[in-house]
């Protein structure tokens, strides 16, 4: 069973979304997720100043085996990305929830209420895997 | 039975096993109605010696004519081993390397390949190729597109100078996905891109400017003022070039202050017989920034479980195979074993040998020139330089003088007529370390008397005689 | 995770490392340097490429080792599922190589070109009447190129007759992945369409997703699941009555030659794979040659150039005569050499000979899928016939063993056996996709299951040993991971300098 930290929540596409209380966000990719795509070899990451809808494809995850579009949870302007994957993609294997994709300002924060929280979420999995 | 090993009882004892009576009842669940009866029109299969004597046939009949033709294939000398290695069982019959610990011949290979190809170009990756140097360009086309952040535009400019059948190929290609190809005229002096007609595209919004070297009329351009111009525009450059010319002239990584971003072009010149136009191999090379936007095979060099190198197709996840509607490209077959012909000719013929080639090519085009200008009327239409093609005028049309030497069995050249009618009676001439002495004189006297003819009003009943 | 595995001391030889500066062993090249007086100084480049130079022999030598490090259809058994790896007889290639063929200009005027024209427009007029369309262009250089081809013709039809809101193909969820990449190349959206239990599209779904949006349907038929479409008919008529046009591709033809038509199914458009049906080479993955078919509506639209005939002479068919063509595919008229490999092989087979193809590949397969369930593997479609292929999953084995489809194929290779295309299609789970062909004896085959029924006594003995396989040949299993995160693509002199 993946990990499913309480305090983010959650879209059905399996980003995970920190509201970081000052308007923006921050956003990566699930345990499930890595898990699924196996050892990640390339992280394509959003322009800085990109403004994403919803749903909108906002980066790309990469393994051997399979290439993921990562979705933006909710409507926003790009302000910044993580560097740091574009040297070590595998970061996102070993700590899913530390190593963040990119950050978000906002558009429309009632959104957020939108997304599923950890139980959701965690249920969600679970129907996945049957 | 032609190619199908069993025999009656094995026939019979695979029928047994399976439980049916006949091969017939394998295809019962096709409904009857879509069952066809004995195909027309082929008739009995023949065996060996009856199609040998056929094929022989067919190929007398087109000769052996004496060529002047380029236009895009070129008439080389190749090693007898290239052939002779690449068609090897081990190559001809293997496929894409799948199973990477069962292909590390051809993997082997194309990483060769690969490092030959980023040597010749001077640039830092290669695909292990496409499948012709247009259809190489329109995939340079799409990529551009793809990795051009700066541009919205979806706009292309190709010079007119580019090889006719290279642009109709793009236009194909490309012009479902709303991709704009904007031509750019040359200049009618020189034969090169019209740098003036360039600067009226300053400051707007291109993805790309396609740089061909040589140009389609054997011209060279300025390839540092059009690469230059590019970057100072946003726009990415995309290099088509000749690979043998590359020997000699400066490739496209040295292209500029910064080098081309892509090349490409066809590989025919590496090995590849002229074979009616196929099959040729398509080269993509890209600066490495740009390498999840290329299409096609890639080969990487790795280790195995045991710590040993190997190599293995890698960068997949780009391909049509795991990213089906997001894929950079359908690529899926490619020119494999036209590559590992052309991997061959270059290990046998190294850098001092292409040069060597190279440098033939260029005097032998010079004493064409020389000899076929020494006739009245005759000259060089673009002042240029050029590398082992030009464009020659004439002083009649080129298609009445074509079907004369062709009668004598010389192929003159590739009449412009069709895509450049601008440039009135003019003549597309190629030479390579092929022809000789004696070749070039025969075409010159061909030629000499077919505008003496002409003088003499006797031009239209001379391919009577000979 | 795991840990990248150092890089040993066991290098491999490249052919730059048999290299010398200086040597000079060339007999393929002029003896003397003409120069390049007619060019400026600044054109010319300054530093040589570093291209190998060794001897003829060395180069030989080298690349003679390397070809022994390949599995082929000539030293091999070679089931990979889909792609048809059947004998290549070398007829075809002595004879798409005779001197008058190979040195043809591929401008070289009509009076010089009469032979190939005349094979061209035969083979043209032979692979109309295999597919039941009423014309054929050769232009396609391979399937994916034929693939397109057929979409931007459809495409052109709609536009043709100002039908443009049409933006959808529809996909089977078990297709290529070439079909969706296509349908994107042509400026469509590709759909997807699920297949049933039983291997069929499912016709409702099916049902649900035609409308007024739709273009067309890309169809395999037998399909990538090994299994014959049964309702095409039915399918051909609900895509008509909405307005789309129907797309065979012809990966599978295989299976049907000289006995089930595409035309006669009622596709609109078909590609071949002429590297899989009509046994030209793969060459290690091409060159291939792509065909296209069309019933009349698509005929204005085919790519160019084509060959015609006033019924005495042959002549090319471009632009003049062909305005609504889509265009030009490549810089001349497709891989021609391959094309005149796939006409010696169909004149070698005659009408008869089509039709043993389709008999006896699916003897082969039928024969290996029953003897594979008998000996206790599952079918993915046991309730249907194969056709030329089918599928296995060993889904049973992975869980049960440990033992999953990567690891028995690559334990198949040190059985001296080509693994059979595994993974696809996706949506059967630890698949093996099987297509033994007709070429093949029965011998093969049954080594084949021989050998499958081995490695799973293996596996329930020793499942480490065979999840470490192959232990036979030049490498073992690579690092593919390393192989796309440290990426290295090219052989650089410094770098190899500073290694050794």
């Amino acid at each position: 069973m993946s990990n499913i930290p309480e305090n983010l929540k959650y879209a059905e596409s399996h980003e995970w979304v920190h509201d970081e209380g000052d308007g923006t966000v921050t956003v990566g990719i699930s345990d499930h997720a890595q898990e699924l795509l196996g050892d990640l070899v390339f992280v394509e990451l959003p322009e800085t100043g990109a403004k994403l809808k919803a749903g909108d494809e906002s980066a790309v995850v990469e393994s051997v085996k399979a290439a993921s579009d990562v979705y933006s949870p909710v409507d926003g302007e790009v302000i910044e990305t993580n560097e740091l994957l574009a040297d070590s993609p595998e970061a996102i294997n070993e700590a899913p929830y530390d190593n963040w994709i990119f950050k978000l300002k906002l558009s429309n924060p009632v959104q957020l209420d939108e997304l599923l929280d950890a139980a959701a979420y965690a249920s969600l999995v679970k129907a996945e895997e049957h | 039975m032609p190619f199908v090993p069993h025999t009656e009882e094995e026939l019979w004892q695979m029928l047994d096993v399976i439980g049916v009576d006949s091969i017939e009842q394998l295809f019962d669940e096709i409904p009857g109605e879509l069952r066809c009866g004995e195909l027309q029109g082929l008739g009995p299969g023949l065996w060996e010696q009856e199609i040998s004597r056929l094929m022989q046939g067919k190929a007398r009949q087109d000769g052996q004519p004496l060529c002047f033709i380029g236009a895009g294939a070129y008439d080389h000398h190749i090693p007898a081993a290239v052939w002779q290695l690449a068609s090897r069982g081990e190559y001809y019959t293997a496929y894409t390397p799948y199973q990477a610990e069962a292909s590390q011949g051809t993997l082997q290979l194309l990483y060769e390949y690969q490092s030959m190809m980023t040597e010749l170009m001077d640039m830092d990756v290669s695909n292990a190729s496409l499948y012709d140097g247009a259809s190489a360009l329109a995939e340079a086309v799409l990529m551009a597109v793809r990795a051009n952040r700066k541009s919205r535009s979806r706009r292309i400019l190709v010079p007119a100078n580019l090889h006719p059948h290279y642009r109709a190929t793009v236009q194909t290609l490309v012009k479902n996905q709303g991709i704009e190809l904007v031509e750019i005229p040359y200049d009618r002096s020189t034969g090169q891109t019209d740098l003036q007609a360039l600067v009226q595209h300053t400051g707007q919004d291109l993805a790309a400017l396609v740089v061909p070297q040589p140009n389609f009329f054997g011209v060279l351009e300025n390839v540092d003022a059009l690469t230059e111009w590019a970057r100072a525009n946003a726009a990415l450059s995309i290099a088509v070039v000749n690979p043998l010319a590359m020997a000699v002239l400066r490739p496209p990584g040295e292209w500029g202050k910064q080098g081309a971003d892509i090349c490409c072009g066809d590989g025919q010149p590496l090995g590849a017989p002229l074979s009616s136009g196929g099959p040729y191999f398509g080269f993509l090379c890209s600066k490495q920034t740009l390498v999840r936007q290329m299409p096609g095979r890639i080969i990487g060099r790795t280790v195995d479980l045991d710590g040993k190198e190997g190599f293995a197709l890698t960068l997949q996840a780009r391909e049509q195979h795991i990213r089906r509607s997001k894929a950079t490209s359908n690529i899926c077959t490619n020119q494999g074993l036209m590559v590992t012909a052309a991997t061959i000719h270059m290990s046998l013929i190294g850098a001092d040998g292409l040069i060597r080639i190279a440098g033939r090519c260029h005097s032998n085009l010079q004493l064409l020139v020389e000899k076929l200008t020494s006739l009245d009327e005759i000259e060089p239409l673009f002042s240029g330089p050029v590398f082992h093609e030009t464009v020659l005028r004439l002083p009649l049309e080129p298609q009445r003088v074509l079907r004369t030497l062709a009668a004598h069995n010389i192929l003159g050249g590739y009449n412009l007529a069709k895509h450049y009618p601008e440039l009135g009676n003019a003549l597309l001439v190629c030479a390579t370390e092929n022809h000789n002495q004696g070749d070039m004189d025969k075409y010159r006297l061909k030629m000499e008397q077919v505008l003496t003819s002409r003088r003499q009003g006797a031009c239209a009943t001379m391919a009577k005689f000979d | 995770m795991d840990e990248l595995i150092p890089r040993t001391q066991t290098l491999i030889m490249l052919i730059f490392e048999h290299s010398k500066s200086g040597r000079r062993a060339q007999a393929q090249a002029p003896m003397a340097d003409d120069g390049l007086s007619g060019i400026p100084d600044d054109l010319k480049r300054k530093r040589k490429p570093r291209l190998p130079e060794v001897s003829e022999m060395q180069a030989v030598r080298h690349y003679t080792r390397l070809s022994q490090k390949n599995f082929s259809i000539d030293t091999q058994f070679y089931p990979l599922g889909s792609c048809t790896m059947k004998y290549n007889p070398r007829a075809c290639n002595t004879l798409a190589m005779l001197p008058g063929l190979i040195n043809r200009h591929p401008l070289a005027p009509d009076s010089h070109s009469q032979g190939f024209l005349s094979t061209m427009y035969e083979l043209q007029e032979i692979l109309k009447e295999v597919t039941g369309m009423s014309a054929v262009s050769l232009a396609p250089m391979a399937g994916a190129q034929g693939e397109f081809a057929g979409i931007a013709m459809i495409r052109a039809y709609h536009d043709a007759l100002g039908d443009t809101g049409r933006t959808e193909i529809l996909v089977p969820d078990a297709a290529h992945g070439t079909n969706p990449a296509t349908a994107v190349m042509c400026g469509y959206k590709a759909r997807e369409i699920p297949s049933k239990a039983d291997g069929d599209v499912d016709m409702d779904a099916l049902e649900a997703a035609l409308g007024p949006q739709t273009a067309g349907i890309m169809l395999t038929n037998p399909s990538t699941l090994g299994v014959f479409e049964r309702r095409i008919k039915e399918i051909a008529g609900r895509v008509h009555e909405a307005g789309g046009l129907l797309y065979y591709d012809g990966a599978n033809l295989n299976a049907i030659l000289g006995r089930v038509r595409p035309g006669d199914m009622g596709f609109d458009v078909i590609h071949m794979n002429l590297h899989k049906t009509f046994s030209t080479p793969h060459g290690g993955g091409g060159p291939g040659a792509g065909p296209v078919g069309v019933s009349k509506r698509l005929q204005p639209f085919l790519p160019i150039p084509m060959v015609g005939t006033d019924g005495h002479d042959y002549h090319w068919l471009s632009e003049e005569q062909c305005p609504q063509s889509i265009g030009r595919l490549s810089a001349f008229a497709g891989n021609a050499g391959i094309l005149l490999r796939a006409y010696v092989y169909a004149k070698m087979l005659g009408a008869e000979g089509m039709q043993r193809v389709a008999d006896y590949s699916t003897l082969n397969a039928n024969y290996m899928l029953k003897r594979l369930m008998d000996a206790g593997f599952t079918a993915a479609y046991p309730q249907r016939r194969a056709t030329h292929e089918f599928i296995i999953t060993l889904k049973n084995e992975a869980r049960e063993l440990g033992i999953n489809a990567m690891d028995f194929a690559k334990r198949l290779l040190d059985y001296g056996i080509h693994a059979p295309t595994t993974y696809f299609p996706l949506l059967v789970p630890e698949c093996f996709l099987i297509e033994p062909t007709e070429t093949e004896a029965k011998e093969s085959l049954d080594a084949f299951i021989d050998a499958m029924i081995k490695i799973r006594e293996e596996a329930r003995t020793d499942a480490k040993r065979v999840r470490g396989a192959p232990y036979t040949l030049p490498v073992r299993r690579l690092d593919d991971v390393r192989a796309a995160r440290e990426l290295d693509l090219r052989w650089q002199a410094e770098e190899e300098e500073e290694r050794a």
